[in-house]
């Protein structure tokens, strides 16, 4: 099952090279009250929340066809007839009558992590880096702040030093992967749809087609957007937060999230400071403030700034991984 | 609107669990600093969960309050403490670590057993 946030699933991911959208045949969109606009798999015709709250009579009249729900479902639809009110609306209800009904329950401990499924892909995924030494890094940032520029020159600059590849995540369009491949680099696009975020899943099935050398370096671009690409572990090595100059230096305390489960920050766009309010120093604090551990760069992807460091940076991982694991280096 | 994709986990979890038996209700521990809304959460598991096993599930949303700890001298603040602006106020360095408040945990159902 798809954890896209605020949409549907995989169905609506496509991973370039592979065969497309499957066998889904009931999505459709409506918008919920609050304006999202939601891509839905549920059969009833639907056009809103509304619609949707009413349309759980449909389950109740098929249940009745089962001998065994009726000790249940009897005050439960009674209750419904009553008020003429739905299930959501009333659930202390639901649980007295189910209570009064005697039905023999049991309180089963689950204790499972709502993102357990994501983060069991993504611990494969570590694993298969680690073995044949990629070093996989996660990139995120909000939309425009400068990583697929920075990716650009990166993989010219290195190119010949130690192989590189790409994922790009986007909702849609392989621009991003077009630009990359330009370069001479291997790279991949994943189109999530609707989705605003990338998602252990969607990296396997992109690394499987990828197939990164042993002792590469893969970057991964994460779909544009400070808030849900933290929540979900790729199974990468680190992961790099890029802020450009042309935000805000107060992003890290609004996105904590972000900036919290970073490694490292990179301020972007650095040749466009002097004309700007970004007080980079500030943000620099207000990323450690979040996360006292997290390191901090500042390039110019177009006149070169700082690209130093962190071409350092990303030698210093490859050596820190081949020290830790001389078998998979190469 | 990660809420929702989250959300169907939740209802996937707890259906796979139950195993066809029918969900009373749901205890859910969202940290304060998890960056999901429980409204939000609440919201959509109305719209998710039907026609599902939860279809007349009650769902219970647990607080779990931010906590932190010093890595170097054990210092801690919390649950509900105000984390450090940088450095820890015990010691003076910056290797705190954030204990608890990003949980997204399910943590329990009452479901109806067979008859």
């Amino acid at each position: 099952m798809c954890v896209t946030c605020g949409c549907n699933n995989t169905a609506d991911v496509r991973v370039e090279g592979d065969a497309g959208g499957h066998e889904h045949e009931h999505e459709h969109e409506h918008v919920l009250a609050d304006g999202t606009r939601v891509r839905h798999r549920h059969e009833h015709p639907s056009a809103g929340a509304e619609a949707d709250r009413h349309a759980h009579a449909h389950p109740h009249a098929h249940d009745h066809d089962h001998d065994h729900d009726h000790a249940h479902h009897h005050p439960h639809d009674y209750a419904h007839h009553r008020d003429g009110d739905h299930a959501h609306d009333d659930a202390h209800q639901h649980s007295h009558a189910a209570y009064r009904n005697d039905a023999p329950a049991e309180l089963v401990a689950l204790e499972t992590a709502l993102l357990d499924k994501n983060q069991r892909i993504a611990e494969r995924n570590r694993g298969w880096f680690a073995g044949r030494g990629v070093v996989a890094l996660n990139l995120m940032s909000s939309p425009g702040s400068g990583k697929t520029t920075l990716l650009v020159r990166t993989l010219r600059e290195l190119a010949g030093e130690f192989p590189m590849s790409v994922v790009e995540g986007d909702q849609e369009t392989s621009a991003d992967a077009d630009r990359i491949r330009e370069t001479g680099a291997p790279a991949i696009q994943i189109n999530t749809g609707a989705g605003c975020h990338l998602e252990a899943d969607m990296l396997e099935r992109a690394v499987q087609r990828l197939a990164p050398q042993a002792g590469s370096v893969l970057f991964v671009e994460n779909v544009g957007n400070l808030v849900c690409p933290s929540l979900f572990d790729l199974g990468e090595r680190s992961r790099v937060v890029v802020l450009s100059v042309t935000e805000g230096d107060d992003k890290p305390l609004k996105y904590p999230h972000m900036f919290r489960r970073a490694d490292l920050m990179i301020t972007t766009k650095m040749d466009l400071a002097p004309h700007v309010a970004f007080d980079v120093d500030r943000a620099e604090r207000n990323a450690r403030s979040v996360n006292p551990t997290i390191r901090c760069l500042r390039v110019s992807s177009t006149r070169g700034d700082g690209l130093q460091q962190w071409y350092g940076w990303l030698r210093a991982l490859r050596t820190i991984d081949a020290v830790a694991r001389p078998a998979a280096a190469t | 609107m990660h809420e929702l994709g989250i959300t169907r986990n939740l209802v996937a979890i707890v259906s796979d669990a139950a195993q066809g038996r029918r969900v009373r209700k749901v205890w859910l521990e969202i940290g304060t600093r998890s960056a999901l809304l429980p409204d939000a959460v609440r919201f959509c598991f109305d719209v998710v969960r039907q026609g599902t096993a939860l279809e007349a599930a009650e769902l219970e949303i647990v607080a779990v309050e931010a906590g932190w700890q010093c890595s170097d001298c054990g210092g801690f603040g919390g649950p509900g403490a105000a984390q450090p602006a940088t450095a820890c106020p015990h010691c003076g360095t910056a290797r705190w670590r954030r204990r608890s408040g990003e949980e997204l945990n399910v943590k329990a159902m009452e479901v109806e057993t067979c008859a």
